[in-house]
């Protein structure tokens, strides 16, 4: 028998039962459906980590002044007072792999401006520091390296701080006061919501490092370097030769900890990446599980049927039909229930993740890979939860279904 | 009653030499029932060649369903031989038996078996679909066969509606599709009213007279009457075994009967 007439004797065997072939089909909408759209809100969460961390520039490194240990008391991240401005020259000078990098000091303070006062984190720095980041101005202009040398009172605001001071109005130009200190607004960041840890980075002030360290906080130690290596694969070289670099900078004999920390971001996005993956993956199975429920209806209702129609089967086999055509005609039912529901289940999918990641306002991914896996493991639903009630289908004895009433 | 169509060639059957078309030799056959063992044919030989026309008779637990089954090759002896049209058919595997079931063999059932929902012409196409013809082709004999029985303008009615005898003889129509070497009838009158029947005979008499072996069961004396042999079984085993003396020809027994209102309303 040829497969167009298996399908259509499939077909019209179904849809003479539209409503239990209906319900039946459900089961695998509901699986494909979920399969399809947790893993495309998956991914479009992903997309969406992966952007944020993009967005912490490119190739970077970044060199905390670490912990340390003092007689066995362990100072946290940010205490030690070794990493210098000259470190950051150091680095730049000798490390090849290294192409800028921007030292980084904060200091949380109060900001009086335009009769509104705001607490924000102002960080010194160099000009340098917007273009590790990528972070463009978007009025005004950056403070220049003359005002670094100079120690000038210039600030470029944070976003957040512009929309606290001064809603509505152009900041540039207008002075503000950091603690006591008078400072002349040059720039505004554009916009860079927040990090891939959640914190507001609009939400600052940028004035030259050593404005802040001479003027606000007395310091001379830095908290941070933002470093970027030349190219992505060259960020692994960089780490280790910065490490070198400052080991040797600051005396630390081999066995002794590190009183700094490099993170390289390729290795956090990597790590979000990671487990963004394992959440879809989770998802994706729970999924999946409901599939196989899916298809333990089709097999349910498959046994009904073929106990329905013993006697068609009997008369089936009594005017020639072999053992397998009865299995076939009844596996190819059962494909035909999971794979329909399959294809309806891909669509539910489909608009499912839209509305999610329309709702969150994640990228839009939806995954070829998925809907070609969701519709062959349907597919292979069908084959395998259709394939004991075939085979009892084509086992029967044709004498005895044939007197089956 | 629609007159007869003319035979199409490809289902007229050659008259072949005097050979058997079926021999069957020491045929037994035992049901194993747990406890029981029940001995439901005891050693049972026949021939019937090309052409014959053969009722079977007895009564219920005489054998003669299980030596049906057995012909039908539905099922298979425990000892002895059974040869269709040269062929040792009593050891073949099950899916060598159903094609001799789809190739060689017409049956036509008391129940009369026809898919319920399926149209008439998609019932008698069926044992071509499974003989693996072109679409063409099955239309072809479905449409030929229909044409035979007379019901050559309810092909696309469904079972539903057509009346017992109509669909009887879609199941005769059926059974003719592969142009079968003989036709099987189970008590093919059972459910259908006197004249039904009656005309029912003709068509096996007519389909008889063009060449066709026809074997029947049946428990009605004068119905076993429109064949030209009879065979009797009692008790596993042929008691009787004799040609019929006078025989009852459909057409003229057609004449003398009313005609029923009600069928012919359908």
């Amino acid at each position: 028998m040829n497969f167009t007439s298996i399908l259509k004797i499939a077909i019209r065997a179904l849809t003479r039962n539209k409503m239990r072939s209906a319900l039946t089909m459900l089961g695998i909408i509901i699986g494909v459906g979920a399969v399809i759209a947790t893993v495309g809100v998956g991914q479009g969460a992903r997309q969406k980590v992966q952007d944020q961390i993009a967005s912490m520039g490119t190739n970077m490194l970044y060199i905390s002044a670490g912990s340390v240990n003092r007689g066995g008391l362990r100072i946290g991240i940010g205490a030690t007072k070794t990493l210098v401005n000259d470190d950051v020259k150091a680095i730049v000078q000798q490390v090849p792999t290294v192409a800028a990098a921007a030292p980084g000091a904060t200091a949380s303070q109060q900001i009086v401006g335009n009769n509104q006062n705001w607490n924000t984190r102002v960080t010194g720095t160099e000009p340098q520091y917007f273009e590790l980041r990528d972070w463009p101005i978007a009025s005004g202009s950056s403070f220049t390296s003359d005002d670094v040398d100079r120690a000038a009172d210039v600030a470029v605001l944070g976003e957040t701080v512009r929309r606290n001071l001064f809603a509505g109005t152009d900041p540039v130009g207008q002075t503000i006061r950091i603690g006591n200190l008078p400072f002349k607004v040059v720039g505004v960041l554009s916009p860079k919501g927040s990090s891939g840890m959640g914190q507001d980075q609009d939400d600052g002030v940028f004035i030259p490092i050593s404005t802040l360290q001479k003027k606000i906080t007395g310091q001379d130690w830095l908290q941070f370097v933002m470093a970027s290596a030349v190219s992505q694969p060259a960020t692994y070289a960089a780490q280790d030769q910065i490490a070198a670099l400052l080991r040797d900078r600051h005396h630390i004999h081999a066995g002794q900890d590190d009183d700094f920390s490099i993170r390289n971001l390729a290795d956090i996005a990597q790590l979000a990446d990671d487990s963004s993956k394992v959440m879809t993956l989770l998802l994706a199975s729970i999924a999946g599980v409901s599939l196989i429920v899916g298809g333990i209806g089709i097999m349910n209702i498959m046994l009904v049927s073929v106990t329905e129609r013993t006697r068609e089967i009997g008369i089936r086999m009594a005017i020639g039909a072999t053992e397998s055509d009865v299995q076939r005609q009844f596996l190819t039912e059962s494909v035909v229930l999971s794979v329909a529901g399959g294809t309806v289940g891909i669509l539910f999918g489909i608009v499912a993740s839209l509305t999610v990641t329309k709702v969150l306002g994640w990228p839009v991914l939806l995954s070829l890979t998925a809907v070609v896996a969701a519709v062959m493991f349907s597919m292979a639903i069908g084959v395998f939860f259709g394939f004991y009630p075939a085979r009892k289908a084509a086992q029967l004895d044709p004498i005895e279904a044939l007197r089956f009433e | 009653m629609a007159t007869m169509v003319q035979i199409d060639r490809e289902l007229a059957i050659p008259a072949l030499a005097d050979t058997p078309i079926i021999q069957v030799e020491d045929v037994h056959k035992y049901y194993d029932l747990g406890e029981t063992k029940v001995h439901a044919l005891r050693g049972v030989s026949l021939d019937i060649r090309p052409g014959e026309f053969v009722a079977i008779m007895g009564s219920s637990g005489s054998g003669k369903s299980t030596f049906m089954n057995l012909l039908g090759c539905l099922d298979k002896p425990t000892s002895g031989r059974y040869v269709l049209e040269g062929t040792d058919v009593s050891q073949l595997d099950k899916a060598a038996l159903a094609e001799i079931r789809n190739r060689k063999l017409g049956f036509v059932f008391q129940g009369f078996n026809l898919l319920a929902r399926t149209t008439a012409l998609e019932n008698v196409e069926l044992p071509a679909l499974y003989a693996r013809l072109g679409k063409e082709q099955r239309a072809r004999r479905a449409t030929n066969a229909l044409n035979i029985v007379g019901l050559a303008d309810r092909v696309g009615h469904f079972p539903s509606q057509l009346s017992g005898g109509q669909q009887q003889r879609v199941a005769i129509a059926r059974a003719l599709v592969n142009q079968p070497a003989i036709l099987l009838a189970d008590e093919p009158t059972g459910n259908l009213d006197s004249r039904t029947s009656v005309e029912i005979m003709q068509i096996f008499q007519d389909l008889n007279q063009r060449g066709l072996t026809v074997v029947l069961v049946t428990h009605e004396p004068d119905i076993a009457n429109y064949a030209k042999r009879i065979v009797v079984f009692r008790d596993g085993r042929i008691r009787r075994d004799a040609e019929v003396e006078h025989r009852s020809h459909a057409m003229d027994v057609l004449k003398t009967m009313p005609l029923l209102e009600d069928e012919e309303a359908l």
